[in-house]
């Protein structure tokens, strides 16, 4: 049984259509990149999963969970479901270790040591220990995005959703956030990634989708993606982001 | 210079004799004990119409940037009602037409008549200030609480507000600096506050001057610490590594 499964989800923007037709599935322990250009609807896609953008037509299963159905209870639902996003939105009000444990106590309800202590051995795990009293404010985009990670960790999740994680970063933080990302990919976490990092894709990646004007032009496996994408457009859009 | 005369103050208001010690006491009461009174008139009406204002103000504002359709109307509706009708005409509606529309309020008295209509004059504007504050935060911070499996009002409660709030200060100082002032209004409907004692007591005194020069200083010593206090306020709940503590 799939942990993430979509049948032809189809989303539109009053008459404008932003998905159309995606279907796809993930296996528990796969890690899944979804690429291509802007504006072709991957982040839309990605934030479908955990019911943050509503759709029109289709179904979306999350560990056979339905997240259209308006009786599944969505807050539960996505209390289970990582999610990173590409401007870190850690909660700027709260420190560091605060960040990492109101959500255990107010969702999970787990006291406040327990979710400080858990919280704090996530920062060691990201190697921020020594921020943990700071304010988000007070660290750089890298950690800003470790410590979003390690929120999203905080809760336990089933699996995680990676929407465009680096591309707000100076290039010399991209690779410490990449490395905590591989790790977590090889130890089997099941994971969605919206990236243009194709080298992370070429390292961890089980399956590479690639998405054009809201559809899914591709969905290989990491090598055949790699080797002789079939589409002309996928083809064409490698090429661009592999080039330099 | 010469011609001034402070000792107006010290006037008992009924026989005009000057009290020794400015007070009266045992029934006697001076010019200097009914400006105080009108003073305690005023911040109470001022005090009492800003808890109204922000609390609904807070309300309707938070229900205008709620996903649903019908809260949001009814958040506009609110918004736009009070804030495109003047003050003064407001409080004339409170005491005059709407005790008349609607027979229990009848027995109410006029003091509480003002709280409400400024109260709700006031949270016209507080709701604009909430809903910009809210709308200000990037979308990414609503995404991100409910994305931790919080509900929308634990968003709300955890996530938004406390930014919002901490963005809006400055425009909310304004607002309960206004309240203030605007309070003003409620010599309208014969409230003992200090403009209607500035209008009876230069009447009585003839001393217009001095009489006006102390209900404005103590407008502007209100207003004046109102404002220190908030400035206070928004020191302390700034967020470290944040410039002016707002913005995202």
């Amino acid at each position: 049984m799939p942990m993430i499964e979509m049948n032809n989800v189809s989303k539109w923007y009053g008459r404008f259509q932003v998905l159309a037709e995606c279907s796809t599935q993930v296996e528990k322990g796969e890690v899944i990149v979804v690429c291509g250009p802007s504006g072709s609807g991957k982040s839309t896609l990605i934030k479908c999963v955990n019911g943050l953008e509503p759709f029109q037509q289709g179904e979306i299963l999350v560990n056979s969970i339905s997240v259209g159905d308006p009786k599944t209870n969505l807050p539960k639902l996505r209390a289970r479901v990582g999610m990173v996003f590409q401007h870190f939105e850690l909660f700027p009000h709260m420190s560091i270790t605060e960040n990492l444990s109101i959500a255990q106590v107010k969702v999970l309800g787990r006291g406040k040591d327990e979710a400080r202590e858990r919280g704090l051995k996530l920062l060691d795990r990201v190697g921020l220990r020594a921020q943990a009293d700071k304010f988000p404010g007070q660290l750089s985009g890298g950690q800003q995005q470790r410590v979003a990670i390690a929120r999203a960790l905080s809760m336990d999740p089933i699996c995680m959703l990676f929407d465009e994680p680096t591309s707000a970063l100076d290039p010399e933080m991209i690779n410490e956030v990449l490395d905590v990302m591989v790790e977590l990919a090889q130890e089997g976490m099941t994971m969605m990634v919206v990236t243009h990092e194709m080298g992370f894709a070429r390292k961890v990646a089980h399956r590479v989708i690639f998405m054009d004007q809201g559809r899914i032009v591709e969905d290989d496996k990491k090598e055949a993606f790699f080797g002789s994408p079939r589409s002309e457009r996928a083809q064409q859009f490698l090429s661009k982001i592999l080039h330099h | 210079m010469s011609s001034w005369d402070w000792q107006v103050f010290c006037k008992d208001t009924i026989d005009g004799e000057v009290v020794p010690g400015c007070f009266g006491g045992a029934g006697d009461v001076t010019y200097l004990d009914w400006l105080l009174s009108a003073w305690g008139w005023t911040l109470s009406v001022s005090a009492l119409a800003l808890v109204v204002a922000l609390a609904l103000g807070s309300l309707m504002g938070i229900l205008r940037t709620t996903p649903h359709r019908g809260l949001v109307l009814l958040g506009n509706v609110w918004t736009e009602l009070f804030r495109n009708i003047p003050l003064l005409v407001q409080i004339f509606l409170w005491y005059h037409v709407v005790p008349t529309l609607i027979p229990p309020l009848r027995g109410v008295p006029s003091f509480i008549l003002v709280v409400i209509g400024l109260g709700l004059f006031t949270s016209a504007r507080i709701s604009e200030q909430v809903r910009a504050g809210i709308q200000s935060l990037a979308g990414g911070q609503r995404m991100a609480g409910l994305a931790m499996g919080f509900t929308l009002p634990q968003t709300y409660r955890h996530v938004l507000l406390p930014m919002a709030y901490r963005i809006i200060i400055p425009p909310l100082t304004s607002e309960s600096m206004n309240i203030i002032k605007n309070s003003s209004v409620a010599f309208a409907v014969s409230i003992s506050e200090l403009t209607l004692f500035a209008l009876q007591a230069q009447e009585e005194t003839s001393r217009g001057i001095e009489v006006y020069l102390a209900v404005t200083g103590l407008y502007f010593v209100s207003a004046f610490a109102l404002n220190r206090a908030m400035l206070f306020v928004e020191n302390r709940v700034r967020v470290p590594g944040m410039i002016g503590g707002g913005g995202h």
